[in-house]
């Protein structure tokens, strides 16, 4: 019985959260055009060099991804906040982690998979090779979700501030570089026909730890500054 | 042990003990700077390779091994004042961040000044210099949370939890960091000093350590003081103290 509540939560949040982001949906398209707009300065940046620009690329599209996912966190938590709803999630019986899970996991389908979806327009306008997008497809596919978990720490921690967009990137992209490192690494090693394995791996890692450990994080925080509106 | 943590956590026991080993402190690390500084500028041999330059290690060493040693022992004071909600830890941490910041920013300063005559630039981006910088915006980003929240339990309790998510992330930016420098490692970087340092210089580098630590202790406390007196400022015990012309 009480598993099935559990479930029951998780499901009722997530679909309640897309229902919302359908209905409103410049919240996910913005970021998705920040996203498109600032990897296309780049070629406008540095001239478009074709050989140039595929190796910069990874590092370019993979910067903008952060800087979008960033940007889509800043609301994960925030109407929640101001309309009470989030107090209500805080003081129910049901566990905060399935909520929070439940909640990160819908704002991942309307802001990281977009991206996902966005990517092979992106290789093309940068000049990835076919191996080099595949790459870049498994790297976004394993990053996102973690991008995704450490934004929501942030998020969670400047609920309660105004404006706090900033503030969040200030304080989550610090934490972010091991994903960008290691992402890029694999599509540029991709790139230049080496075996991916070990740094996919390694990605993997991170979005293990991520998903076990953030959603403690962000329970603790919503708890400290969630509560009044 | 309770009845000694809530003594010692208790605000105006803590400040007057604090005044009263702060003199002795100061006295301390002013004599370990002294002896640490002429051991290693004056005593120690030059080095065959690097000339007098070398000497930054100096500063540059110990400030660096405080910029690591200030974010765990905050981390600390985090999970201590989560766990057990002690009103002292909120104080020694919030005053510890500028310290820690400045000792990072110290040892990226002397590291790009120690860079220039040896690597020819100002900074380049080896793995340890990278590692510094990430954990001076990991200071700021703390110190930035704890100016944007007016409430300051709620800015207290919430910059512990980003205190003890940066401590886990930690190992993995430095980790992640050191593998992304071996994957482009540029050939201008010849690998730097000898394998095993001399005694002689040894022995100043460790009393330099010491002095810093000594020194950020004794600052932490002058710093817990002037915030303890500004957060108790309306009870009794500090207008007494200010009435008497004690302050």
């Amino acid at each position: 019985m009480r598993k099935q509540q559990t479930f029951s939560i998780f499901t009722g949040i997530l679909r309640r959260d897309l229902k919302l982001a359908v209905r409103a949906p410049s919240q996910w398209i913005n970021p998705l055009l920040f996203f498109l707009i600032a990897v296309s300065l780049f070629p406008l940046g540095v001239g478009p060099e074709q050989n140039m620009l595929r190796e910069i690329a990874p590092g370019v599209i993979w910067v903008a991804a952060l800087l979008a996912a960033m940007l889509a966190q800043d609301s994960l938590f925030r109407a929640d906040f101001e309309d009470g709803s989030l107090e209500q999630m805080l003081i129910s019986s049901r566990p905060m982690s399935m909520i929070i899970m439940a909640k990160v996991l819908a704002h991942w389908l309307v802001t990281g998979l977009p991206l996902i979806v966005l990517s092979p327009v992106l290789s093309i306008l940068m000049g990835l090779s076919l191996v080099g997008w595949w790459a870049l497809l498994l790297t976004l596919l394993l990053g996102t979700p973690i991008l995704s978990l450490l934004g929501a720490v942030g998020a969670a921690l400047v609920v309660s501030v105004k404006r706090g967009g900033v503030l969040l990137s200030l304080l989550v992209l610090p934490l972010c570089i091991p994903v960008l490192i290691f992402a890029t690494a694999v599509v540029q090693t991709a790139g230049v026909g080496l075996a991916i394995e070990g740094q996919v791996s390694l990605l993997g890692a991170l979005l293990a730890l991520s998903v076990t450990l953030s959603p403690i994080a962000i329970a603790g925080a919503l708890r400290v500054t969630g509560g009044a509106a | 042990m309770w009845t000694w943590a809530h003594k010692f956590g208790s605000p105006g026991y803590f400040y007057a003990l604090a005044g009263k080993v702060n003199p002795w402190l100061t006295a301390l690390y002013i004599a370990l700077f002294a002896t640490g500084l002429y051991l290693g500028l004056v005593v120690a041999p030059t080095d065959y390779q690097q000339g007098d330059s070398y000497r930054i290690i100096f500063v540059h060493v110990p400030s660096a091994w405080m910029s690591m040693f200030v974010y765990v022992v905050m981390a600390v004071f985090a999970a201590i004042g989560l766990i057990w909600r002690l009103k002292l830890t909120a104080v020694l941490a919030k005053a510890s961040a500028p310290l820690g910041a400045s000792f990072t920013f110290l040892a990226l300063a002397t590291g790009s000044i120690w860079g220039k005559p040896m690597w020819g630039t100002w900074w380049v981006w080896d793995a340890r210099l990278t590692s510094e910088l990430i954990l001076l915006f990991l200071y700021l980003g703390f110190m930035a949370l704890q100016a944007a929240m007016p409430d300051r339990q709620t800015a207290w309790r919430a910059g512990a939890i980003l205190l003890l998510v940066g401590v886990v992330n930690i190992p993995i930016i430095h980790f992640s960091v050191d593998w992304w420098y071996t994957l482009h490692q540029p050939a201008t970087i010849t690998k730097l000093g000898a394998p095993s340092i001399h005694p002689s210089m040894l022995v100043p580098l460790l009393i330099m350590a010491v002095a810093f630590k000594v020194f950020y202790l004794s600052l932490l406390l002058s710093r817990a003081r002037a915030e303890i007196l500004h957060r108790e400022r309306r009870t009794r015990w500090v207008q007494e103290l200010a009435r008497s012309g004690q302050l």
